[in-house]
């Protein structure tokens, strides 16, 4: 028996040319002054400074993407670009908080942001979770302790923001709780740059501040029950995702959402065939 | 000799900006002539100050003039005509001017100079004390000193008029039936939060113009 010859490794293609190195950004900005926050699939976020030396700002970042036609790839920069820019334009005027806009260049793909200090939900959960399943190992005397008012009335405020969100017609389509923010109350005379000190002390146990819809990447601007209740949908899921003791907080976000609007009821009982069957719609029919 | 504050703007400190306030200014008429006559003099950019909200309002438009004008992609022909076009909420130059430029009576007016040629390069030649003592032999007024964080650069501020300019609606920008439950919410925050408020969307509102 002979072997059949084996195919010769397939070289990967060389490496597109791009006009600039990759991870770097367009003028003005240089990596100097840019201290890294997250990566995404799509945009680099940084922080920095703008406009004074003290205040602090998010810049996001769409690099080019080498694989794509040039062409399209800064038509789809572009266009996913300012969808976000004017959904925070629109929901900050319309009094949702969310982070404003302080510069936007849609042809180099940068988008400057306000910063918003404080922790994710996400975080918080987590930190709430812990400490629930700490409690009961001490002792299940109280399970439901005191303290708890203080998450739910979290997840009130989470449940209104979201309706106000909705109401605009505007749809987050990626809402988890890692895109909702719990912005730490500023204090009395607030510093322009909170030492690490400070954000350790007030982040651990503080459930006040206001919420913050943060990361509009893919929203789309949306009058369809359908796709606010996709979003109500993807948000429960990351709530089950983080603790099965929070789950139950969720129906406390669904009660608040449900008195936000007068479409909330209607994406309320969406939700119900959404959760059936997933977040993506049948193709029969 | 007028008092003139810089500011370094963060990512363009290599163009450092001057701003002088003036109040009580009797010579607008003539420093208005001067600027449509395009004497190369009195190549600055003069602004209204009842129509700057707050500091952040001026340095967002004078950071997108120039990066549109170091970019290539101003729609104005000077930096400083940019920096008017830029303040304005829509796509025309004149209208621009009408709304955010000085006009025959207006006294309170801000006064900005970038050192920036018409190549885009740096020019060292103006620096805040040219500046302070051209503006001081030209401008009929009083000089107001700017603070460090431009302190001052609002007080003149007419809000209603910005208020409507950007198409702002009610206190806090709630629309419909619901104002009434939003207003009473509005009249207990303090005037500085709204205003707060007003900037974000404004900054807003001028960075997503033209695009």
């Amino acid at each position: 028996m002979t072997e059949p010859t084996l195919v010769p490794p397939i070289d990967p293609p060389p490496a597109p040319e791009t006009s600039r190195p990759l991870h770097t950004l367009p003028a003005p900005f240089s990596l100097s002054s840019l201290e890294i926050i997250t990566q995404g699939a799509e945009a680099l976020v940084y922080k920095t400074t703008f406009l004074t030396p003290h205040t602090p700002v998010v810049v996001k970042y769409r690099p080019p993407k080498p694989y794509r036609h040039p062409t399209l790839d800064k038509r789809l920069t572009k266009q996913r670009l300012l969808a976000e820019a004017r959904s925070l334009v629109k929901c900050k005027k319309e009094g949702v908080r969310v982070p404003g806009v302080l510069g936007v260049d849609a042809e180099e793909g940068w988008l400057v942001l306000e910063y918003v200090d404080g922790q994710t939900v996400r975080g918080v959960l987590d930190g709430w979770a812990h400490r629930v399943s700490e409690r009961e190992k001490e002792a299940d005397t109280r399970t439901e302790g005191q303290g708890n008012e203080g998450i739910l009335d979290l997840m009130r405020r989470v449940g209104r923001e979201v309706g106000k969100l909705h109401e605009l017609g505007v749809c987050h389509g990626d809402l988890t709780t890692s895109n909702i923010m719990l912005r730490t109350p500023p204090p009395d005379s607030p510093p322009p740059f909170p030492t690490s000190n400070s954000i350790s002390q007030s982040s651990s146990n503080s459930l006040k501040g206001d919420i913050y819809l943060i990361d509009f990447g893919l929203t789309t601007s949306s009058i369809q029950d359908e796709d606010k209740a996709v979003d109500l949908y993807v948000l429960e899921r990351a709530f089950s995702a983080t603790h099965p003791a929070a789950e139950p907080l969720f129906q406390e976000v669904l009660r608040a959402y449900g008195e936000s609007g007068k479409g909330a009821k209607s994406v309320l009982k969406r939700l119900e065939g959404v959760r059936l069957r997933g977040r993506k719609r049948s193709m029969l029919g | 000799m007028a008092s003139v504050q810089t500011f370094a703007l963060p990512h363009y400190e290599e163009y450092p900006v001057h701003v002088a306030l003036f109040k009580d200014v009797t010579n607008a008429a003539f420093l208005r002539s001067q600027l449509l006559a395009s004497n190369p003099d009195f190549d600055y950019a003069f602004l209204d100050a009842s129509m700057i909200l707050t500091p952040n309002h001026l340095l967002t438009s004078t950071f997108l003039a120039l990066h549109t004008f170091l970019t290539k992609r101003a729609k104005t022909r000077t930096p400083h005509s940019e920096l008017v076009f830029r303040l304005s909420p829509n796509n025309n130059i004149g209208e621009s001017y009408k709304k955010f430029g000085i006009g025959d009576a207006t006294t309170a007016i801000i006064a900005v100079k970038l050192p920036i040629t018409a190549d885009a390069t740096v020019d060292a030649s103006i620096t805040a004390e040219t500046v302070s003592k051209h503006l001081g032999n030209v401008v009929q007024g009083t000089s107001v000193r700017i603070g460090e964080q431009g302190e001052g650069l609002g007080l003149w501020c007419d809000v209603d008029k910005v208020r409507k300019m950007y198409k702002l609606g009610g206190e806090g920008g709630n629309k419909g039936k619901k104002t009434g439950a939003a207003n009473g919410d509005a009249r207990v925050k303090k005037e500085g939060d709204e205003k707060k408020e007003m900037e974000s969307v404004i900054l807003g509102i001028i960075a997503l113009k033209g695009s």
